[in-house]
């Protein structure tokens, strides 16, 4: 895929992003269905399989899953130096794609987040302070069980995968009770994945 | 304990962040409150909830809030960086390896399975963390309702993450704040008479 990005269209997407950081409450993720109706739909700088497999890589790598929105800023730079054929002349532009995504999408929230911690940091002792912690801890919590339980369910034929599940109950106790490093889990996970066990 | 270094600080992030496929939540917890001790189980819950109801990614927020009180503006961008910055080398590595390969079945069955380790990993995470509730100002019957409540509605009803945190988060803070005051006042009161 091939197309022209002018300076302009550069920092439109950057303003793009820039807004979007705010309304990523909840984690990043939930800015993606916005992304696509921006980067596929309305301006085409995207491909649809393009985005598929930024999404699909981002959760396959080490590290935040933030990491969709850099290498959709990537992909839209390389299509705009002439996609994919271009190959190394094509990397500066998805470089700044890179940049002007991330930069856009953390400067307004990480501002954000360090002044609201310091002042909550410095007014610790307020009851509102304090009554806002207390009160969010459980709901996270609980936030943590429903993100697995939806993640054991968002796998590829999972409905009827029952070694899938128990792969997740068991790793689920095993880290509960024991302080087995995790990167060997991840390992077997792969493992047991990459000769069709699970 | 904390960070012997602002060096410490950056590369102990980005350790952290190598460790993390699909989410890094469950190895902060292991890394920074197990086996380092940088904080306990109780501020690391109070944090992760600050982080997580700010906008923003939410370990990109946590790593802020931790490195600024570290080291200040520099300690928050360090460890931001360190959680960024390898991630992101690799990423792009693999983007320019993946269309070769994205097909392969070995591939998907092992995205598959590494996928739902993490589902393990999360889930475990979040019965530790259970025991941070014990001395809530809620109660512990009252905070484990909360954790199911939260449970059901993102969990099996799927309503939005914003209406539960608001809607369910508002009223557990308003009972936390009565029974903070409550509290508050009684010591007041024991205060006085003596």
């Amino acid at each position: 895929m091939s197309m022209m990005l002018s300076a302009m269209d550069w920092w439109q997407m950057f303003g793009h992003f820039l807004s979007l950081s705010l309304m990523a409450v909840g984690g990043a993720i939930a800015t993606a269905p916005d992304m696509h109706r921006y980067l596929v739909e309305q301006q085409h700088w995207l491909t649809q399989g393009q985005f598929s497999a930024s999404m699909a890589l981002a959760q396959a790598a080490p590290g935040p899953n933030l990491l969709f929105i850099p290498l959709m800023g990537w992909n839209v730079g390389i299509n705009s130096a002439g996609g994919a054929a271009s190959g190394m002349a094509a990397w500066p532009w998805g470089l700044l794609g890179v940049v002007t995504s991330m930069v856009g999408m953390l400067l307004p929230s990480t501002t954000l987040t360090l002044a609201a911690a310091r002042w909550g940091h410095q007014n610790r002792e307020r009851l509102g302070v304090r009554a806002f912690k207390a009160g969010m801890a459980p709901i996270v919590v609980g936030l943590l069980g429903a993100t697995g339980w939806i993640l054991s369910h968002a796998q590829d034929r999972a409905d009827n995968n029952w070694p899938l599940w128990l792969l997740t109950l068991a790793v689920t106790l095993w880290v509960w009770r024991t302080r087995i490093h995790l990167l060997w889990l991840l390992a077997a996970g792969a493992l047991l994945g990459w000769f069709g066990l699970v | 304990m904390r960070p012997t270094s602002k060096s410490d600080l950056f590369w102990s992030f980005s350790w952290l962040a190598l460790q993390g496929f699909g989410g890094v939540l469950a190895v902060v917890q292991r890394e920074l409150v197990e086996k380092k001790q940088w904080l306990t189980r109780e501020e690391f819950v109070e944090d992760w909830a600050v982080a997580q109801i700010l906008p923003g990614p939410n370990v990109v927020n946590l790593s802020l809030m931790l490195g600024d009180r570290y080291y200040g503006t520099a300690g928050a961008l360090l460890a931001m960086a360190g959680m960024l910055f390898f991630p992101l080398l690799i990423v792009l590595a693999m983007v320019l390896l993946y269309s070769g390969v994205a097909d392969q079945p070995q591939i998907q069955g092992a995205l598959r399975g590494m996928g739902s380790v993490t589902a393990g990993l999360i889930t475990a995470t979040g019965i530790k963390l259970l025991a941070a509730l014990k001395n809530n100002p809620l109660g512990q019957r009252l905070s484990w309702l909360f954790v199911a409540l939260s449970f059901v509605a993102i969990g099996l009803l799927r309503i939005p993450l914003l209406w539960v945190l608001l809607g369910l988060g508002g009223l557990s803070c308003t009972l936390a704040y009565r029974a903070l005051r409550k509290v508050q006042a009684h010591g007041a009161d024991t205060g006085a008479q003596t």
